[in-house]
């Protein structure tokens, strides 16, 4: 490990100097950003223990702090699968601590969203935050934390102890922070209303300060399979995780090492390996010198025969429930809805899922709503800088029949275990090419269908018209010739009217 | 009108048989525009077009037609007069919109182009502005004023060739000629000066280029009065065309007859007028050259003096208005040129 001869700064401590790397950067960002983490570890909570999530979000008005900025108290109450007692002051009183260190798909990735809203809310308020826990057993634990910020280290305030005789299993986090609702509180609507989106399984309930009610309620108890943990692949590892494989690793020999810690790496693999990076089977791993290191890295990523990842450790939505999701929130006259096949970028499994949606609730603003989603969580800001965003500019839509003149939305999801995300912020998504093509050729499936859908209207509307000239014209042809021709009753046209929507139909 | 309501029966009977109503006229894309030496005007050749309701795109077109013949048949069997404009609001009343003036206009041409007849016969005129003076005894057939006569000499200013000039009888007349006059002010010059005595003529001013009902007056002075027709324009391009329509009709009356005189005289002002008279000219600009050479390539200009006319034009790039006799004094124009080209066009 890099010894530093500086003076050593706790991870609670850097967090606390650079909040603007994780969204922290003014109080409306800083609300919505708390609200989000919050809800995101509340869903993985249920989701882990497969229970369809019921998660209610309290926002209330404490105080003025400033000209621009309130002191809000935030709870957020879940349904999970609580926290063991021994846990909850290092859940969430020690950053970098956590349960999301292993390779699986979730939703945050750093275990670090949620106690840096409780950072946030202790650095600008100065008070503790009260977290609630009942895992199903005979009691219930309440704890009063704060975060002793140069040691991070959780300081215990106050310990509580209930009996919980109703079973109750589920956390809530209660804490106050400073922010700006008002300013923020579009966005939040937004984040809400995607969240229910591509989770319909879910229940979300939210009161504002203003007391309003937001509510999304479940229309499916069906759930995606939940992602399995795996190994890292060797395609995706760096000198930091091989140095630390070896500091922990019980094997004494390199074919054992390779086996046991990585991902598609069997018996015959590993041997083929050692032998094309020239290294002896039975080298022990904690031997090897950091050069060594750094080539066993480079061989890792240069051998052509691992398979790629399975992506069993993924849990991608799936096209029905997708469907779901955008039928429960946009309500659209026609949506399509695609799943693509796993594919891997640097050693990284991700399944895209696309969707796009014309008509009913989609509001027309000259211009296409895009949602985009990864790993299950809605991406509201920096749009631009999306690599979805460029593709979909990038595409020829005319093409398909569609302008943004017209109400559509398109989604794209991108689930994976490591999400490429540009920034801690998790805004928005790198511009990797083996992800733009997964996105591209993914809208292309769904732009095929909604343009076989648009043909079809433009057929409906052309023979509608069409009948439309007919029924308007006929009579008058009628009434005018009758007075020319000096008749007294008018010729009989249903017929050719019937004959003419015959013609259409045939035509279709 | 026996034609418009057989128009009414052919659509009425079609429709009564359950078939899409259809017509057939003959096409007026400029491919079927020909020029007829014998009859000396422009005809529309052997290629018709079929109307039918059964193409989409024919049905607003089609209905239009049928309105338009309905509401001709209206005013003819109420004996009442309209315009061209006023056919375009009427539509209106019907629910029969036009796009525009234009496309109403369109469809009282095809109508005249169906029944052969110009739209003058169904009772829809354009807006009057040419007149008629002289010793003619007129009796009107307009309602209301049937059997009255009219001298068209009771009046200074002249008679509008209107709907109820042109469809009155010829009674009696002394006049031995008609003189067409392109503009106002040498019209009135000519009734000061007693040019309809002195030379024993009807005058007629034109206007500019003649209205279809003023064509057609002429033609009627021409044939039922048997005496020729002198016309006098500016001396350029324009007023040489003006003749020529009178004489010989417009493409875009092929589809009609009876709208020419094709033995009235261009009498005047010619090229070579200009030249010989030493008239005070301005230059022919870029639109009258090309004008020019557009009327070069004009079957109607065959006839040598016609030629000879245009090539002069082209030769001095100059020309004259009428007016421009005045330098030799206002009467100079009637004592002098106009005897000698009376004469001279004989």
């Amino acid at each position: 490990m890099a010894q530093t001869t500086f003076e050593e700064i706790s991870a609670a401590d850097f967090f606390y100097r650079n909040r603007d790397i994780a969204g922290f950067t003014n109080p409306s960002r800083a609300i919505f950003v708390a609200i989000r983490e919050l809800i995101e570890n509340a869903l993985d909570a249920a989701e882990s223990a497969k229970i369809p999530p019921s998660i209610y979000v309290r926002l209330s008005f404490e105080g003025e702090a400033s000209a621009e900025t309130q002191i809000y108290k935030l709870m957020v109450a879940d349904n999970g699968t609580g926290i063991d007692p021994r846990h909850i002051p290092s859940a969430f009183g020690q950053i970098l601590y956590g349960s999301k260190y292993k390779l699986k798909q979730q939703r945050g990735t750093f275990g670090l969203g949620g106690k840096m809203a409780l950072l946030y809310g202790q650095i600008t308020t100065h008070q503790p935050a009260t977290i609630t826990s009942g895992t199903g057993l005979a009691k219930i634990y309440m704890y009063k934390l704060m975060i002793d910020i140069q040691k991070n280290r959780p300081l215990i305030i106050d310990r509580k102890v209930q009996i919980n005789k109703d079973q109750w299993r589920g956390t809530v986090v209660e804490f106050s922070l400073e922010g700006d609702y008002l300013r923020a509180m579009p966005k939040i609507l937004d984040y809400f209303k995607q969240t229910a989106m591509v989770n319909p399984y879910a229940n979300l309930t939210f009161v504002d300060p203003k007391g309003r009610l937001y509510r999304f309620t479940r229309i499916t108890k069906e759930m995606p399979q939940p992602p399995k943990e795996t190994l890292p692949h060797p395609y995706g590892v760096d000198v930091e995780l091989l140095q630390r494989l070896i500091q922990v690793t019980p094997y004494h020999n390199m074919r054992e090492f390779l086996r046991n810690h990585f991902h598609r790496v069997g018996e015959i693999t590993a041997q083929k390996f050692l032998e094309f990076a020239s290294i002896g089977p039975s080298k022990n791993p904690k031997k090897l010198s950091h050069e060594e290191i750094v080539r066993l890295m480079h061989n890792l990523k240069k051998f052509k025969d691992f398979l790629p990842p399975d992506a069993s450790c993924l849990s991608p939505l799936g096209e029905e429930l997708l469907k779901v999701g955008i039928q429960k929130e946009l309500n659209p006259e026609f949506m399509a809805v695609h799943q693509r096949k796993p594919a891997t970028y640097s050693g990284h499994p991700f399944i895209i899922e696309v969707g796009v949606a014309y008509g009913g609730e989609i509001p027309k603003t000259g211009n296409f709503i895009i949602y985009r989603f990864a790993n299950r969580i809605p991406l509201l800001y920096d749009e631009a800088s999306d690599v979805s965003v460029r593709v979909i500019s990038a595409m020829n839509w005319r093409r398909y029949k569609v302008t943004p003149e017209m109400p559509i939305a398109i989604l794209v999801h991108i689930c994976s275990t490591k999400v490429p995300y540009k920034t801690v912020g998790k805004e928005f998504i790198a511009d990797r090419p083996e992800v733009r093509k997964e996105i591209a050729n993914g809208l292309r499936e769904v732009a095929r269908q909604i343009q076989h859908f648009m043909s079809r209207q433009e057929h409906v509307d052309r023979e509608r018209k069409r009948l439309g000239v007919f029924s308007k014209y006929l009579p008058k042809i009628a009434q005018f010739s009758t007075s020319l021709a000096g008749k007294e009753k008018q010729p009989d046209i249903e017929k050719l009217l019937t004959s003419v929507k015959k013609y259409g139909a045939e035509e279709a | 009108m026996e034609s418009l309501g057989n128009l009414g029966t052919k659509i009425y009977d079609q429709l009564d048989n359950g078939q899409f109503p259809s017509i057939y006229m003959p096409s007026r894309s400029t491919e079927n525009i020909m020029y007829d030496k014998q009859l000396r005007q422009f005809i529309l050749g052997e290629r018709s077009v079929r109307r039918s309701v059964r193409n989409i795109r024919h049905v607003k077109p089609f209905t239009q037609l049928t309105w338009a013949a309905f509401f001709s048949n209206e005013l003819t069997t109420q004996r009442k007069t309209s315009t061209l404009r006023d056919v375009y609001y009427s539509a209106q009343a019907y629910e029969m919109t036009f796009q525009d003036q234009q496309e109403s206009n369109n469809i009282i041409t095809d109508l005249e182009t169906i029944l052969g007849v110009s739209r003058e016969d169904f009772n829809i005129f354009p807006e009057e502005r040419s007149a008629v003076f002289g010793d003619l005894t007129i009796e009107y057939t307009v309602p209301g004023y049937e059997g009255k006569r009219l001298n068209l000499d009771s009046h200074p200013d002249g008679v509008l060739i209107g709907p109820a000039l042109t469809s009155s009888e010829f009674v009696k007349t002394t006049a031995d000629k008609v003189i067409a006059i392109e503009k106002g002010g040498l019209f009135t010059r000519f009734i000061e000066e007693s040019v309809h005595k002195k030379y024993n003529a009807l005058l007629v001013l034109t206007a500019g280029q003649a209205p279809r009902a003023t064509r057609h007056f002429i033609r009627r002075l021409n044939q039922e009065l048997s005496i020729p027709v002198y016309i006098f324009t500016d001396g350029d391009p324009w007023g040489m065309h003006i003749a020529m329509v009178i004489i010989s009709g417009s493409a875009n009356a092929a589809h009609l007859r009876e709208l020419n005189t094709p033995d009235a005289k261009w009498s005047g002002v010619w090229a070579t007028d200009i030249v010989n008279y030493k008239l005070p000219t301005d230059p022919l600009d870029e639109v009258d050259m090309k004008r020019l050479t557009e009327l070069q390539r004009d079957p109607r200009y065959v006839d040598p003096l016609w030629r000879r006319e245009i090539k002069t034009f082209m030769k001095i790039k100059r020309k004259a208005e009428q007016e421009a006799f005045s330098r030799y004094g206002l009467t100079y124009i009637v004592d002098e040129y106009l005897p000698a080209k009376l004469e001279e066009t004989k």
